[in-house]
């Protein structure tokens, strides 16, 4: 009897604590840096498309939610001619985020996405590409792979060595 | 005198309807500020209007009767509670001279009209048809009439120390002294027994939605389903308007504000302890609710009754 009034006491003293509300619409929460939200496809500090199309983000997608074709420029890079992402069947896993070998799609910190027509959340890839490197600024996939672009030979990525005349006995 | 007399009963349907409605706001604001929320605060000032927006939604629900429910019984029990309750509010002095009948044998017709609410979960239930709907039910008579039972008992304390049935002469009988201070067992069980008989939480074992979907109203929808829970907000007034005009002096108060006003406030305090108990308490297993009832509360309010007897004869003497 006695534990019951002094539970009745104790939330009747909730009357005067804070509430926890975010009046959400006004007020928005604080997403954390690593939130789960949109995806988006990152840029080089260059500003070149970080995609290559390796569509190991589209075979890591457990939903099957992300499709591309993959094409490659005169200059010799790799990029993917359509990249489409169907967020109503996106569960926001983040497994297309983990198998990115070039930091180029990326989940960001934005959850507001609701539309009135189903269509529209088919996103393409105008949609979907931003003016950013997200969450790895300075990387720069082409400036650090020993794959040859035009502008960069083999050999002159950073920290590379010069390839190996294999044809040469010399040491 | 014929006019005034439809005044008042306007008046108090008029308020007890709208009371009702504005409970389902109110109920939900102040179990969220108890849980540290804010409860619906978007719709008109402070979320006033969610009441208008609930019951337009309860009038356009689909109003489905189940094909293998009893038809008559199934659209007639929602009215049986919601008909009772306000038959009740026809005894409750709301002021001087406010009162719809003042009969003298106000209690009584209380108590009846209380018990007949018992129909309504018990024929709901069964016209329902469903097994979870009969389980409430079950419980719902059992424990509305066990109740019933100690809720008359500990009433009668008051009748004993006013001498009359008559509510408004009990009120006036409490201007010495509010019968809260003599007959504080008996209002403790009459407030135990109020939840019990308008089964709100923590005695909402005929719904007990963990266990029994929503027990004797699962099948309802729509506007018969508005109508229970018109009911029980209806309920709650009326055992918080029995609670203030038995035990805490009805109408009376200082005399800077009419005797209707003291009569809402106070009402209101007890609504609000009807909530907080909502807030707070966990509901208990239904053989211990029984237990519960038939052995102390039936034995407290039988001494409480004998008691007060015998010290009203003492000093009489």
């Amino acid at each position: 009897m006695f534990s019951l009034l002094r539970s009745m006491w104790l939330v009747f003293l909730h009357t005067f604590h804070k509430r926890e509300t975010y009046q959400y619409p006004e007020e928005k929460a604080p997403l954390p840096a690593r939130w789960r939200g949109r995806i988006a496809l990152t840029r080089d500090p260059d500003g070149g498309e970080r995609c290559v199309g390796c569509y190991l983000c589209a075979a890591a997608c457990p939903v099957d939610c992300i499709s591309l074709q993959a094409t490659e420029a005169p200059d010799g890079r790799r990029y993917p001619s359509f990249f489409r992402i169907n967020f109503s069947r996106c569960i926001f896993c983040g497994f297309c985020e983990e198998a990115c070998p070039t930091y180029a799609i990326q989940l960001l910190p934005d959850f507001e996405m609701a539309e009135y027509d189903r269509q529209n959340l088919v996103y393409e890839k105008e949609d979907l590409l931003i003016n950013s490197q997200g969450k790895y600024p300075g990387y720069n996939y082409y400036r650090v792979a020993g794959m040859a672009i035009e502008g960069k030979d083999k050999g002159e990525a950073q920290h590379e060595e010069p390839p190996v005349n294999i044809k040469s006995l010399l040491p | 005198m014929e006019a005034h007399y439809w005044w008042v009963i306007g008046g108090v349907l008029f308020t007890l309807l709208n009371t009702a409605a504005g409970l389902i706001w109110l109920e939900r604001r102040m179990l969220a500020l108890w849980q540290d929320r804010y409860g619906p605060n978007r719709a008109g000032p402070f979320g006033i209007l969610i009441v208008l927006a609930d019951t337009l939604k309860l009038f356009f629900k689909e109003d489905w009767i189940p094909p293998f429910a009893d038809k008559v019984v199934f659209v007639f029990a929602p009215a049986v509670v919601v008909a009772s309750v306000l038959m009740a509010f026809a005894v409750v002095p709301f002021g001087p001279n406010i009162v719809v009948a003042d009969m003298n044998i106000g209690i009584l017709f209380f108590l009846a009209m209380s018990s007949l609410g018992v129909y309504s979960i018990v024929l709901g239930g069964w016209a329902s048809n469903n097994k979870y709907a009969l389980l409430g039910a079950m419980r719902g008579a059992s424990q509305m009439i066990s109740y019933e039972v100690f809720m008359g008992l500990a009433l009668m304390g008051t009748v004993v120390l006013s001498g009359t049935f008559n509510l408004g002469k009990i009120v006036e009988a409490q201007r010495g002294m509010w019968y809260i201070f003599p007959q504080l067992l008996g209002f403790l069980i009459f407030f135990i027994a109020g939840i019990a008989e308008t089964h709100r939480l923590p005695f909402d074992i005929p719904e007990a939605e963990s266990e029994l979907v929503a027990g004797f109203h699962s099948e309802y929808s729509g506007m018969k389903f508005g109508m229970f829970f018109i009911g029980e907000y209806l309920g709650i007034t009326l055992i918080s308007s029995m609670i203030v005009t038995l035990y805490f002096g009805g109408w009376l108060g200082p005399a800077f504000l009419p005797g209707v006003i003291w009569f809402i406030l106070k009402t209101f305090v007890f609504i609000s302890v009807f909530i907080l108990l909502r807030a707070s308490m966990p509901r208990p297993r239904y053989d211990q609710l029984m237990e519960y009832g038939w052995k102390v509360l039936f034995p407290l309010s039988l001494l409480n009754l004998l008691g007060t007897a015998a010290i009203k004869l003492l000093i009489d003497k």
